[in-house]
């Protein structure tokens, strides 16, 4: 049990099944460590049935919508545990909508969506894995999703 | 088919049923868009034409085809007077136009302004080029022409020339052609080929588009020969873009290896791709495929105001 070198959390959040090192860029778009004083444990390229991956350990910790979104474009294969007196009460699996609206920057200079407007950004999910992605004003499909997360 | 009330911002929400009854109602547009006959199916509408990058041939041809139908126009042809300057959002600018007229014609750009101001507006919202984004009106106007002049689109060979890379009128004309089953042949210096995002459209609707660098050779089988401008900028090596001109200028000369009812297009301005000995034989369609922006623009205006009778 590998896993259990880490101490366990009474309340919090696991996040299983990260893309092997990613784990990185999860807590970059959680805006840990800066964001919070509780325990973060991160394990990295860990083994397991579907090889190597990362697992991020948040105590007391709930994601909102728009962090599970750009958790699911950076590991789209990612587990959101719910810790709750040291147990899973809930596992979901990241699911990315239909279209996603605020979390990434259109690469475009020239897209509307960089200028000065009352919008915010807003993308069409082509494909979830690999993510893939259209921007709703330009239409263009950036490559390098991951770098696009604001 | 209803478009009462639709925006109108890619070719590609547009059904093949839908823009078919646009091009044929274009087609009972043409008198009236020639002073022939009159109406005034539009003279309780306002249209708002707003340009936030000079174009004469889009705008003159929306402002007439609205003046024909007897309805009236207010707006800007280039934003140095507005408040834009002043630093105001787009958003905003098009909240006033909208409270002000009944539907909206929007020149911008960058890519997605027409989007956008179909968010902010409860009228319809035209675009008529966003940046190297959509043109719509292009290419249904691109489209009666060919269709008039030569019956059907299916079928056609069609031969686009110039600059594939950048140009977004060659863009949405390719695909519109796929879609209603033209033969695509692209010719373009190398460094300006079709993006293949575009091909592989073409491709969705079964059609293989050929690519090659010789025009003469194209040509030959050409029903409409679609010349698009290349511009000097996309060189970074003057001598390159001169080679690239010589090789592509449509000249009597040229048009000799072709067929004797090849049709010319451009979308126009020209520079020098076309020599203007060509205007004067029955191949230059490029006057008369501008004319037809009027009468394609006045269906789509009547459309939208839900007028489908004269
Ligand atoms: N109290 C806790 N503190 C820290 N980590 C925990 C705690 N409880 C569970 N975990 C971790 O949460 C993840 C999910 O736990 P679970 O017991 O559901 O494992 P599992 O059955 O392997 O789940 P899965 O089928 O999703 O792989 C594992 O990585 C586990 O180590
Ligand atoms: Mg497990
Ligand atoms: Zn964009």
């Amino acid at each position: 049990m590998k896993e259990l070198k880490i101490t366990p959390i009474k309340e919090g959040t696991v996040i299983d099944h990260i893309t092997a090192g990613n784990a990185v860029k999860v807590l970059h778009i959680l805006k840990i460590p800066e964001t919070t004083t509780s325990v973060v444990s991160v394990v990295i390229n860990v083994a397991s049935r579907i090889g190597k991956k990362d697992i991020v350990k948040i105590e007391n910790r709930e994601l909102d919508p728009k962090e599970l979104n750009k958790i699911a474009l950076i590991a789209p294969k990612a587990t959101i545990n719910i810790i709750r007196d040291f147990e899973v009460v809930k596992k979901s699996k990241v699911q990315l909508p239909r279209e996603v609206f605020g979390i990434l920057k259109c690469p475009n200079p020239t897209c509307i969506s960089n200028a000065r407007e009352p919008i915010e950004s807003r993308f069409y999910v082509i494909s979830d894995d690999p993510p893939r992605i259209r921007c709703y004003y330009c239409e263009r499909e950036p490559e390098d999703v991951v770098d696009r997360i604001i | 088919m209803d478009f009462l009330g639709r925006d109108v911002i890619s070719i590609k929400e547009l059904s093949k049923d839908e823009i078919t009854s646009i091009l044929s109602f274009a087609k009972k547009m043409v008198p009236y868009a020639k002073g022939e006959q009159q109406t005034t199916i539009l003279q309780d509408k306002v249209l708002s034409v707003l340009f936030f990058e000079p174009s004469t041939r889009t705008r003159l041809s929306f402002e007439s085809a609205m003046n024909r139908l007897g309805g009236r126009v207010i707006g800007f042809a280039d934003p140095s007077g507005t408040s834009q300057k002043k630093g105001e959002s787009l958003a905003d600018t098009i909240r006033m136009a909208d409270s002000y007229s009944d539907a909206i014609v929007l020149r911008h750009p960058q890519e997605g302004a027409a989007r956008l101001s179909a968010e902010f507006a409860t009228h319809p919202v035209i675009n008529a080029g966003d940046g190297a984004g959509q043109h719509p009106t292009q290419t249904l106007l691109d489209l009666f022409t060919i269709k008039t002049e030569k019956k059907k689109i299916e079928g056609q060979n069609v031969v686009l020339l110039g600059d594939l890379k950048y140009g977004r009128t060659a863009h949405s004309l390719a695909y519109a052609l796929a879609f209603f089953g033209a033969n695509l042949t692209f010719v373009s210096p190398e460094s300006l080929r079709m993006p293949k995002e575009v091909v592989s459209e073409c491709k969705e609707f079964g059609v293989e588009p050929v690519n090659t660098s010789h025009l003469d050779k194209a040509i030959k089988e050409a029903d409409v020969l679609y010349v698009t401008r290349i511009q000097k900028e996309r060189f970074p090596d003057p001598e390159e873009y001169n080679k690239v001109m010589g090789s592509y200028r449509v000249t009597c000369e040229l048009l000799k290896n072709g067929k004797e009812d090849l049709i010319v297009m451009h979308p126009l301005p020209r520079v020098t791709e076309i020599d203007p000995e060509v205007d004067a034989t029955p191949h230059a369609l490029y006057f008369k495929q501008a004319f037809n922006g009027v009468p394609v623009r006045m269906a789509l205006l009547a459309l939208i105001f839900g007028r489908k009778t004269l």
